[in-house]
């Protein structure tokens, strides 16, 4: 009698259900590769790349058309005229060529050796156009009658102009001088450690903060509910409205909060909150705490609902004081939860763009890393320095998200 | 520490402590409403809560300790000794509301703070538990004082003209007898701003948002919950993971990409992008929320010669629709919220959303009560659609993200 084994490899239905799951994955695997694997990639590609904002555009060549000589009358002598420019000041364009359609009753005096003319289709070839290239295209004409019995302008049909042109973003041109750009000097440095505190005392700002809510809301009593609600608004309300309430709010000039300072004589002039280079930072930081404590007092009042009353009376029973059942309870109850709530907050604070830039634009200390990848990209129209900026961020995520799975599956059995 | 925890030496403490909080807040309340000058006094907050505090200890019932407060204050604040300092021109109206708001905010929860409060010595339970009491006390004010100000800032700024607020930046008093005059600048965004229609464009898309984010997510939640295939747990990881890409790191290459393609400033850019960014979040949520429902249901559907995608259709949604409702929420807040993409991908002012319709608004030649404004009409849609579904919504945001 053979022994028996049990099946290897997997058997039919096995594979029929595999098949059926990659199916229903698919359209999500196939838009989240779109939108977020094929820019991360691009992101390291630009990140080599020489590109500035204008780079965008492939460079082209240009021209414009007219007719000089203000020509009156049939035998009048006239120039056609092509005003020809390379788009790029430095990129090669190639094989360059010129097409047109001209109207009757020209006849050409002499033709410039680029270029034929047969019947009405006019066509020159240039060869190749080096960066900032100029030139002028003139063509004598006498103009016969033919022309103003048309009566159309020489330049109501369409040049066409085409010619092959390589974009920077698709060459084999790389360098290193992005990185260089970003990790020179002091600037790099400062732009890090404002990201560490914001993102260090942000994360355990709305975290604390988020503890004592909870705190205050963990008692049923007449209007439980609305506080609740009203406690969750900093979060649901959107983040440009609440940001420009802040700005106005706190305005030097005519901010309510500091008419109320003054006139209560805590200071003897008003407070430019978000122009002061240390205390910009500390204020957009208290945003970042006011705005996120909500998701952090939500979770943690759902995890105190859920503690089971049965200990706190067998603490009663001991004779505990309140803050020994706090202390000696409620917060070891609460640490799962805690550390899960401060390591993803502490990464969506690390990643947080919006507040800080409606906020401040990055000005009087507070620029951050993801206000870097703005400014060196759109501000100082540096596309490979914000891409190098966002490689940069990708690193450090990447080493948060190796610790953060090591921990979290061990927290929440992932 | 041990010499603090007798009843003669809490009570004032807590009491002056409480008086400066009440006296502070009564000022900053009265200051937003009226425009006028009120301050709290430190000394005399002091002074007087420190007596406060003693009385409620001997006086033990609550209300009579009420109404000897307001009394109290009421006596002092007419003297000209209160714990709030009035400036000149505050009318009789205002000055009663004081004395009354100071009295009670200091009596009565000072009562009860001190209620069974011995005058000796305390054991650590009575002394932890005035104490206790009174920071929920200041709790409940800080907290709500935070939230509450900057929105009332937003709306009231708003009912006002630019001359008012530059000659009282703190005065939010407004003119009821202008009537509908009080919500010109939300009349001149909508006629002159075409905010009515960046409203509506801010609608269609963030619906349009959910029914393709969930369109997505959940076969690709229920294939994550339910079925087994090789490499499911590495998927249900990077799921995560792929929210916390940054979407400043993402919207580099995108706004690259569309400017090639032709795709910035359309409408179709912007509703092919947003739901991508939603869909990994509805996607964990839901498989939490789908591997919370009992499989012998489904098996039972399978048995009965459903196949799987008429389970999923007759058994698996229905059951689910709480999840849904939630998760459309989230999602829904989150496509209406979102400014980053919109503010790099919108240049065209017909096709404006709502958030990037105000960023616009931000330049020094439009008034401030225009903007603020434009901040209320994108605020209200989405708190009236909270507060009315506050239910699924905390559910949604505390549901499947994380356990517990």
């Amino acid at each position: 009698m053979s022994e028996m084994t049990p099946p290897t490899g997997s058997g039919p239905l096995a594979r029929r259900e595999a098949r059926l799951a990659w199916s229903l994955l698919a359209p999500t695997l196939f838009a989240v590769a779109a939108v977020v694997i094929l820019p991360l990639l691009a992101v390291f590609w630009i990140s080599f790349k020489p590109v500035a904002l204008a780079d965008l555009r492939a460079p082209a060549p240009v021209v414009r058309e007219d007719l000089r000589g203000r020509p009156e009358a049939a035998g009048d002598e006239a120039t056609v005229r092509y005003r020809l420019r390379n788009s790029s000041q430095d990129q090669v364009v190639a094989d360059v060529v010129l097409t047109d359609t001209w109207t009757e009753g020209l006849t050409v005096l002499e033709m410039d050796p680029r270029c034929t003319l047969q019947g009405t289709a006019f066509r020159c070839e240039f060869g190749d156009w080096e960066g900032g290239f100029r030139d002028q295209l003139t063509i004598p004409v006498t103009v016969e009658q033919a022309y103003f019995d048309n009566g159309a302008e020489v330049d109501e049909t369409e040049v066409v102009i085409t010619g092959k042109a390589q974009s920077v973003l698709t060459s084999n041109e790389f360098t290193l001088e992005n990185f260089a750009a970003i990790f020179d000097g002091q600037e790099f440095w400062n732009v890090l450690w404002v990201t560490l505190f914001y993102t260090v005392v942000g994360t355990v700002g709305a975290l604390v903060t988020g503890l004592f809510a909870a705190m205050l809301l963990n008692h049923s009593f007449m209007g439980q509910g609305i506080l609740r609600g009203l406690y969750l608004f900093p979060y649901v309300a959107p983040v440009i409205a609440v940001a420009f309430a802040w700005l106005l709010l706190l305005d030097p000039f005519s901010g309510s909060l500091n008419a109320l300072l003054v006139q209560m004589g805590v200071t003897d002039q008003p407070i430019n909150f978000f122009g002061q280079r240390p205390l910009a930072l500390f204020t957009v930081t208290g945003f970042e705490i006011w705005r996120y404590f909500p998701l952090s007092f939500l979770f943690i009042l759902a995890r105190m609902q859920s503690i089971d009353t049965d200990m706190y009376e067998a603490a009663d029973m001991d004779g505990a004081s309140p803050f020994q059942k706090f202390w000696y309870l409620s917060l070891p109850m609460l640490l799962g939860i805690l550390s899960v709530l401060f390591l993803l907050r502490f990464i969506w604070t690390f990643n947080k763009f919006d507040d800080i830039f409606l906020l401040t634009g990055g000005n009087a200390g507070t620029r951050t890393l993801t206000v870097n990848v703005y400014e060196q990209a759109f501000a100082l129209s540096n596309i490979g320095a914000g891409a190098a900026v966002a490689v940069v961020i990708f690193g450090c995520l990447l080493l948060f998200s190796a610790f953060f799975f090591k921990f979290i599956s061990r927290e929440e059995g992932l | 520490m041990k010499y603090l925890r007798f009843g003669y030496i809490t009570a004032p403490v807590l009491g002056a402590l409480w008086l400066f909080v009440i006296a502070t807040t009564v000022s900053v309340a009265m200051s937003f409403a009226t425009g006028a000058a009120f301050r709290p006094s430190f000394t005399l907050s002091v002074a007087i809560g420190a007596l406060l505090g003693f009385g409620a200890l001997y006086l033990q019932s609550a209300s009579m300790s009420a109404a000897a407060a307001v009394l109290g204050l009421a006596v002092t604040l007419a003297a000209g000794a209160a714990p709030v300092v009035v400036g000149d021109g505050v009318g009789l109206t205002a000055l009663a509301l004081t004395a009354l708001a100071t009295g009670l905010g200091a009596g009565v929860p000072l009562a009860r703070f001190l209620d069974e409060m011995p005058a000796g010595a305390l054991t650590r339970h009575e002394f932890e538990g005035a104490v206790l009491k009174f920071l929920m006390g200041f709790g409940y004010i800080f907290f709500t004082a935070l939230v509450v100000i900057p929105f009332y800032v937003m709306v009231m700024t708003s009912l006002k003209n630019q001359s008012e607020l530059i000659q009282n930046p703190l005065d939010f008093s407004i003119d009821l007898s202008q009537g509908w005059l009080l919500f010109r600048s939300y009349v001149e965004l909508i006629r002159d701003f075409r905010f009515g229609e960046y409203l509506w464009t801010s609608f269609y898309i963030s619906v349009l948002t959910v029914f393709i984010t969930l369109a997505f997510a959940i076969p690709g939640a229920y294939a994550v919950a339910r079925l087994r295939f090789r490499g499911r747990a590495a998927f249900s990881r990077s799921i995560l993971l792929i929210y916390m890409v940054p979407m400043i790191v993402l919207a580099l290459p995108i706004y690259i990409a569309f400017s090639m393609t032709g795709l910035r400033n359309s409408i179709a850019g912007i509703v092919m992008i947003y739901p991508v960014t939603t869909i990994p979040v509805a996607l964990y949520m839901l498989q939490g929320y789908f591997r919370g429902l009992p499989a012998e249901i489904e098996e039972a559907g399978l048995m009965d010669g459903l196949s799987r995608l008429r389970v999923i259709w007759l058994i698996t949604l229905p059951l689910s629709l709480p999840a849904l409702a939630s998760v459309s929420l989230y999602v829904f807040m989150i496509a209406w919220n979102e400014f980053l993409l919109a503010f790099m991908l919108l240049d065209d002012p017909s096709k404006f959303t709502l958030t990037r319709g105000i960023a616009s608004l931000n330049s020094s030649e439009i008034p401030r009560q225009h903007l603020m404004a434009g901040s209320v009409i994108a605020t209200l849609p989405i708190m009236a659609i909270f507060l009315g579904l506050e239910r699924f919504m905390t559910k949604g945001l505390t549901a499947g993200s994380v356990k517990g």
